[in-house]
């Protein structure tokens, strides 16, 4: 089956070979295996950089292939390293209790409410909330990362779904569930230290030993593991018959429920999935960012996973991914303050200031001249031009078939 | 090629930044600049990198430090909290700077403590903040609660005669920690804790009408009503227009708010203000502070920056950080982040009120309280100043932190247990 | 010659150590001019008057405001900062700041006595709380002071630091006051001080019955401490004015509390607590064991205790209360509420007045509330308008409404840099900033928005990359530091029906502004050429277009239509908060709110969507007062959730007009 499924998509093997390659690349570059000519920051930043990609697999998934644009999987994404970060911080703290301790040994009581002084005395509080219940084991906090983003899916979508709530009302929908899980969390009450969130993560109890050099590398590698998992899985859910219903709801969601196929149930299963995936990729993610707060996951921050994978390229695996790497890191550059200034005479255009605009206007541009996002030109390459038919629809409707996707 | 290959180009990217980085070596001494410059917290942090830079070419101009010229390496952390980490990271192993000069929000020096603790560094925080922490690496210029928010309660309480206190403020770390530190003390003051209103509104909350109706109600029982107004950035403004459109006046109900300075008051129209004339804030500095080292800062900021750019507190703060990081310097004869942080403790140096700062074992700052009333002109009319107060790390209203005291001189310490006499941790709570 | 009498005066008061009040008995000159006297008490307490501080300074006060004629005058000038201290002599002057001297003038001769560098003088500024007693301190003054507003501040000044002392000459200036409204002032004033400092009972009773259910805070100001109680333990039955007896178990008082009461009370030794157990404990550590049981055992409770039980056998611990004890403690004593003020007659016509007015007040409130939310759903209901005008006609969703709302908050304050008279600016701004955003509005829709007909989804993503362009233009443009747009001073201030229900004008304005709007959409829709035009492509565009009606032109005039009145939006948002980049995106998620919930197409929907979100929010408000932020959460929450049972909104489209 492998072998049948590989040929029959070529990209899988070249985006997973040139993934290996990449890991490779970086990790003999690095300061701690080898040239030492990457610093530490940079890999992180590019392994940060997975884990966006991660999710900009999950996005294409659930809006390229299944029109559902989700402006609210950033939530499921925050929510994965809410949790993950939860053992982190307890552990860590845990253990500098347990250090500092003399006399008699602590009871567990005493334990939790030291650790809980030691987290929650910033925020003023030093109780440890209920929903800290679990984050003393790490399989159960890990088991979490799946739970919570995929339970909270599930029964958002499944409301969502069944009331056949579509379109752009889906799209307001996810946004007001992220804008109040975000709300919610940048409440102090809400147990998980408001707006200051979870910090220090990057550092990984029991790992001190390792250094951030030797972690660095370690995160970079098993985000890029989970990265091209999750992509050959996502290659091999799209390129078979679900594939195909995926694609016909997104195209005539009517049609296909007149077909008899439980659309709701399809519907409902991606949107899972794909939160899980993105949980995973953000309790990747925030082990290396250091610190997780709500405002990661404003609704802004979904927003901008559509930009990725709309200037990427919907529709296409590695469309989503390409996007999200190029855009996130021009950003970063431009946004850093070293992208030199480009003088223009009467003006000097600062890219700090400008940058935005920038990506606004090239975002407007892409939409409307290259729906295909920048994954369209090797089309072009390849020697495909769309008909002239000024984008509009083949089918009767508006979710029916467009054109640039005829020809897949 | 798909997109593996942008990925590659974009480690190329990373590369050539690495390289170029690494070129610009030379017989200078480096000053890391973190301050946000886009997002939502450059409109406050902007002014604090101008106010380094603009120390940094005066300090120049003087003969640099020990005879080295001082070289700014700005970053851009973009208000994002993990950029800072990054950020920081970058800026200690890349640049190699020496020292940094940074952060505002209390989150941001959070998110960089744990790199800073790593990798040894060195940061001066220039703003008034929550306190509860210490670390070996952070030098604390802005005040502590009990630097601002005591003293400000205490003239509430003896010069207002005020009775019950509405603490209102934005939902985060600072209000929220600096608020719990009141509701202790003023329990401690023999206020009933029936008498204490707290409220927290989102970050930009711009409906004040029923909050301010609930302040007035306070006043049916008689007793005499304060604000304490821990209220953040913007958010000011809409609070102001609505007290000053409900008729409250400061005689009726003071308010005194520990983040609103010159720079929030101009963003009110002359209508606005002249409703607000009377009402409080406290802080270590203000631009109308009588002195002759605040009439020299303000004129070379004038004349550096616009006429109409106005002095505030944390730019205070960051002045005496650095001209006591350039001496501390001088006096340890090296740029090492330990032989500085050593020399540091004991540093006095004149603060641009009239008195002296002097760097306590804790990392903390010893500091005038001055409590100033907003006039018509956006300035404030000092009314109040006290003699320098010991900045306390951890608060002594909490029982928590009550037991705990830093000392960075004899316990070596940020966080030492008092009663069980044991160091709780070396690095820091972050 | 009568001013070197004075100078000579004041010289040897100055001279003389003693207190203020023995300076006259020493030399009869001065005790003949009582105005001297005033100088002697100023020169003796010139320290204090500088650096007044309100818990020391009263019996100064108090001083100087009996020293004779010219101390209300300079009571007054102390009070409104026109004094200053020279510093070489510490004498006190008037000081008048001019460029860098101060002109000083006696404060007490109003004589000239030159001038003097800015160096030499610092300013006197006493602080609020000083002011206040100086006003108090003046009251009597001023009571029947001929200057009306000299009354009018004495009758503020009582109402906030009015004390026993003011009752007589408050009640002896009654009869002279020529002012009928003052008058009526004056003697609910007398009433108020009657409830508070009255002699006796049976008067304050009267004047608390004499205010009947008055819905004044003052009132209610005045009656509340006469009913403060505070909880007390007693051995045997209660003593004083209680309120109510409280029996431990019942009424929301538990053993519990009664046990801390009496630990309060010095009655019963505190409960030992685990922290208390746990130092016990550890100063008893011998060989690794504490009584004999290892350590390492000792980290559950049940072990401790044994531990604890242990060395209380052996006499190494006090014995610690047991629950039997604390038990017998608690049933041993009785509790009750006491109230401080002695009398019971007018605590109980104090408790029946509040009883009666807590009704009102309830009630009140609950106006006060509708009054809020009906504000805050104008204002979205203005926020969303323009939302829901484009997306019923067009299906359209425009992320970049936010930024229209912006676009005409900055043109407001743009008008305002270049018109100074605020009442005219507004005229100005709300056309221009209509003017502006429609153009803006038709400008995206010709170049963006109509070249993607029938993509909403991505329509969608299209206006999102235009509102992030135009934020952060917006920042390049005018900074991220909010800017100032003020609104006409006719405008200031707050329409107060009572102290509970009151109302800004500028909100007021705004919900009028909404009505026209309402009120103009209705006409435009139902009554022009181009409502008809514009219904007719909302419910089938190729129908409409067989009909001889040019879609793309409507669609263009309808999106710039949503797009000016969100400019105008924008003018009002600005008035009452502030103007920053960000204005617009703070309120976008709550029009797209509104729209959603309201149901597109019909101005209706949109009004029940606003009234809706605004009424929800501030009653989520209401019931969790401390907490804002929670109350937008549970908002969000409710309209997530109110979708799935009215997908299409409050007020949906029926039939053909519903497309889909």
């Amino acid at each position: 089956m492998t072998q049948g499924f590989l040929s029959k998509n070529p990209s899988v093997l070249i985006f997973l070979s040139a993934l290996a390659l990449f890991t490779l690349v970086i990790t003999f570059l690095s300061n701690a295996y080898g040239a030492e000519l990457i610093s530490t920051s940079m890999v992180k930043t590019l392994g940060k950089t997975l884990c966006l990609c991660l999710i900009a697999i999950a996005m294409d998934l659930v809006w390229g292939y299944m029109g559902i644009l989700s402006l609210g999987h950033f939530a499921f994404f925050g929510l994965g390293g809410y949790m993950v970060g939860m053992w982190l911080m307890y552990a860590r703290t845990r253990d500098i209790v347990l250090q500092s301790n003399a006399g008699l040994p602590l009871t567990p009581q005493e334990l939790s409410d030291a650790i809980a002084s030691q987290i929650f005395g910033v925020v003023g509080t030093s109780e440890l909330p209920a929903i800290w219940a679990f984050a003393g084991s790490l399989p159960a906090q890990l088991a979490l990362v799946l739970l919570v983003p995929g339970l909270l899916a599930l029964v958002f979508g499944w409301l969502a779904f069944r009331s056949r709530v579509t379109g752009v009302y889906l799209s307001i929908l996810t946004q007001a569930m992220t804008l109040a899980l975000a709300l919610y969390l940048f409440q102090n009450d809400s147990g998980l230290r408001g707006n200051n969130g979870l910090s220090g993560l990057q550092n990984i109890p029991g790992l001190a030993w390792a250094g951030q050099d030797r972690l660095s590398v370690w995160f970079l590698w098993a985000s890029a593991l989970a990265l091209g998992l999750c992509y050959l899985a996502a290659a091999f859910t799209v390129s078979g018959k679900f594939g195909s219903v995926m694609r016909a709801i997104r195209d005539d969601e009517a049609r296909v429920r007149f077909l008899g196929y439980p659309v709701e149930g399809y519907k409902l299963f991606v949107f899972t999935l794909t939160a899980l995936i993105a949980a995973i990729a953000g309790a990747l993610y925030y082990p290396q960012a250091g610190i997780i707060n709500p405002a990661e996951i404003a609704p802004i921050a979904s927003i901008y996973l559509a930009v990725w994978v709309a200037i990427g390229g919907r529709g296409r695996l590695w469309g989503a991914v390409f996007g999200a790497a190029f855009v996130s890191l021009v950003s970063t550059w431009f946004t850093g303050g070293r992208a030199p200034d480009l003088n223009l005479g009467f003006y000097t255009v600062k890219w700090v200031d400008w940058w935005q605009v920038l990506l606004g206007l090239s975002f407007v541009m892409v939409t409307l001249f290259a729906p295909k996002g920048l994954s369209g030109l090797v089309d072009l390459l390849d020697g495909l031009r769309p008909p002239q038919r000024r984008g509009a629809p083949l089918g009767p409707n508006e979710g029916a078939l467009q054109e640039r996707e005829a020809q897949e | 090629m798909t997109g593996i290959g942008k990925l590659l180009s974009g480690a190329a990217l990373g590369l050539a930044l690495t390289a170029g980085m690494a070129a610009a070596e030379g017989d200078t001494i480096k000053v890391g600049v973190l301050h946000s410059l886009s997002g939502t917290m450059a409109i406050s942090e902007t002014t604090l990198k101008d106010t380094v830079l603009m120390l940094i070419d005066e300090q120049n101009a003087k003969g640099g430090v020990m005879g080295k010229q001082l070289e700014a390496v700005v970053v851009d952390p973009a208000s994002d909290w993990p950029l800072f980490a990054e950020k920081a990271r970058e800026l200690i192993t890349v640049d190699d700077v020496d020292v940094i000069f940074g952060c505002w929000t209390s989150v941001s020096r959070k998110s960089v403590l744990p790199v800073l603790e790593e990798l040894n560094g060195l940061l001066f925080y220039p703003v008034q903040y929550e306190g509860e922490e210490s670390s070996k690496n952070v030098f604390y210029t802005g005040a502590a609660p009990n630097q601002q928010a005591i003293p400000a309660v205490d003239y509430f309480l003896d010069e207002l005669g005020v009775e019950k206190f509405a603490l209102l403020g934005t939902d985060y770390v600072y209000p929220r920690t600096t608020n719990n530190i009141l509701e202790a003390y003023l329990q401690q003051k023999g206020i009933a804790a029936e008498d204490i209103f707290v409220n927290y509104t989102p970050f930009g909350h711009s409906d004040w009408s029923k909050i301010v109706a609930d302040v007035k109600a306070l006043g049916a029982d008689g007793k005499k009503v304060g604000v304490i107004s821990t209220i953040n950035g913007d958010a000011n403004i809409g609070f102001y227009k609505e007290l000053a459109a409900s008729g409250i006046t400061a005689e009726d109900i003071p308010v005194v708010a520990f983040s609103v300075g010159e720079e929030e008051l101009s963003g009110l129209g002359e209508g606005d203000l002249k409703n607000l004339v009377g009402q409080l804030a406290a802080w270590n500095y203000f631009e109308s502070a009588e002195s002759e080292a605040n009439e020299e800062f303000v004129a070379a900021w004038k004349a550096a920056m616009g006429e109409d750019r106005v002095t505030n507190d944390p730019m205070e703060a960051t002045y005496i950080g650095f001209n006591m990081w350039v001496n501390a310097v001088e006096e340890a004869g090296s740029t090492d982040t330990d032989a500085v942080a050593d020399a540091m403790i004991g540093q006095e140096f004149p603060n641009l009120t009239g008195s002296t700062a002097t760097m306590l074992p804790n990392h903390h700052l010893t500091k005038p309280v001055l409590i100033g009333e907003i006039l018509e002109d956006g300035q404030f009319d000092i009314i109040s100043e006290t003699d320098p107060v010991p900045g306390d790390a951890w608060t002594d209203y909490l029982p928590d932190s009550a037991v705990l005291k830093s000392d960075w001189q004899t316990l070596d310490c940020g966080m030492y247990n008092t009663e069980t006499e044991t160091c709780v941790q070396i690095k820091s709570n972050y | 010659m009568r001013r070197l009498f004075l100078a000579l005066a004041a010289s040897l008061a100055l001279a003389i150590p003693a207190p203020a009040q023995e300076a006259p008995d020493l030399s009869p000159a001065v005790a003949e001019a009582p105005i001297s006297g005033l100088a002697a008490v100023i020169a003796e307490n010139a320290k204090a008057i500088a650096k007044p501080s309100r818990k020391t300074i009263g019996p100064v006060i108090g001083a100087i405001s009996a020293a004779g004629p010219g101390a209300p005058a300079f009571l007054e000038a102390w009070a409104d900062k026109r004094l200053g201290q020279r510093k070489s002599d510490k004498a006190i002057f008037l000081v008048d700041r001019q460029g860098d001297n101060y002109r000083l003038v006696d404060p007490i001769t109003g004589a000239d006595a030159g001038e003097a560098p800015r160096k030499q003088i610092s300013e006197i500024k006493p602080n609020a709380g000083v002011r206040g007693l100086i006003a108090a301190a003046l009251i009597k003054f001023q009571l029947s002071d001929p200057d009306i507003s000299k009354r009018q501040d004495a009758l503020v000044a009582l109402a906030r630091d009015g004390g026993p002392q003011h009752i007589a000459p408050l009640a002896a200036s009654i009869a002279a006051e020529p002012d009928a409204e003052i008058k009526a002032q004056k003697e609910r004033m007398l009433a108020l001080l009657t409830i508070r400092f009255g002699e006796n009972a049976t008067d304050r009773v009267a004047a608390i019955e004499s205010f009947g259910a008055d819905l004044g805070l003052d009132f209610r100001a005045s009656l509340n401490p006469l009913v403060a109680t505070t909880r007390r333990a007693f051995d045997g039955a209660p003593t004083g004015n209680v309120a109510t007896e409280l029996r431990p178990g019942k009424d929301g008082f538990t053993a519990e509390e009664a046990y801390d009461l009496l630990v309060a009370e010095n009655r019963a030794p505190a409960r030992l607590d685990r922290a208390d157990l746990r130092a016990a404990l550890e100063a008893h550590i011998e060989k690794g064991a504490v009584a004999g049981i290892p350590l390492a055992e000792l980290d559950v409770p049940a072990r401790r205790d044994e531990a604890y039980d242990a060395l209380e056998a052996a006499g190494l611990v006090p014995a610690a209360a047991t629950d039997a004890e604390v038990a017998q403690t608690v049933a041993a004593h009785r509790y009750a509420e006491i109230y401080a003020e002695p009398d019971a007659a007018v605590t109980t016509a104090a408790a029946a007045a509040l009883k009666s007015v807590s009704l009102k007040v309830n009630a009140m409130q609950g106006a006060d509330l509708a009054l809020d939310a009906l504000s805050l759903a104008s204002i979205y209901f203005l926020a969303a308008i323009g939302l829901a005008v484009t997306f019923g006609v067009m299906r359209v969703i425009n992320m970049a409404h936010g930024e229209f709302i912006t676009m005409g908050a900055y043109t407001g304050y743009v008008v305002q840099l270049y018109i100074a008279d605020y009442t005219l600016s507004i005229l100005v701004a709300l056309p221009l900033a209509f003017a502006v955003t429609f153009a803006a509005g038709v400008a995206m829709e010709r170049l963006v928005i109509r070249h993607l007909v029938r993509r909403p989804l991505e329509t969608l993503l299209a206006t999102f990359g235009i509102s992030i362009a135009l934020q952060q233009l917006f920042k390049n443009i005018f900074g991220t530091q909010a800017r100032p747009l003020t609104a006409p001073e006719w405008l200031d201030g707050a329409w107060v029906l009572n102290d509970v229900v009151s109302i800004s004008y500028i909100r007021i304005a705004i919900f009028v502004l909404a009505l026209v709007f309402l009120g103009l959409f209705l006409f435009v829709m139902s009554r022009t050429r181009l409502g008809l035009e514009v219904r007719a492509v909302t419910q089938n565009p190729s129908m409409a277009a067989s009909m001889g009606i040019n879609p793309d032109k409507i669609n263009m005039l309808t999106f710039g239509l949503g797009s000016g009145i969100a400019g105008i939006a924008g003018v009002a948002i600005g008035l009452f908060a502030k103007v920053t980049s960000e204005l617009g995106a703070d309120y976008i998620v709550q029009s797209f709110m509104t729209v959603v919930v309201g149901g597109v197409g019909n101005i209706w929907g949109t009004l029940a969507g606003a009234s809706l979100v605004g009424g929800l929010q501030k009653g989520i408000e209401a019931l969790n007062p401390s907490n804002t932020l929670a109350a937008q959460t549970y908002m969000i929450l409710f309209i997530i959730i109110f979708i799935q049972f009215r997908p299409r909104g409050i007020i949906a489209l029926k039939g053909r007009a519903a497309g889909d």
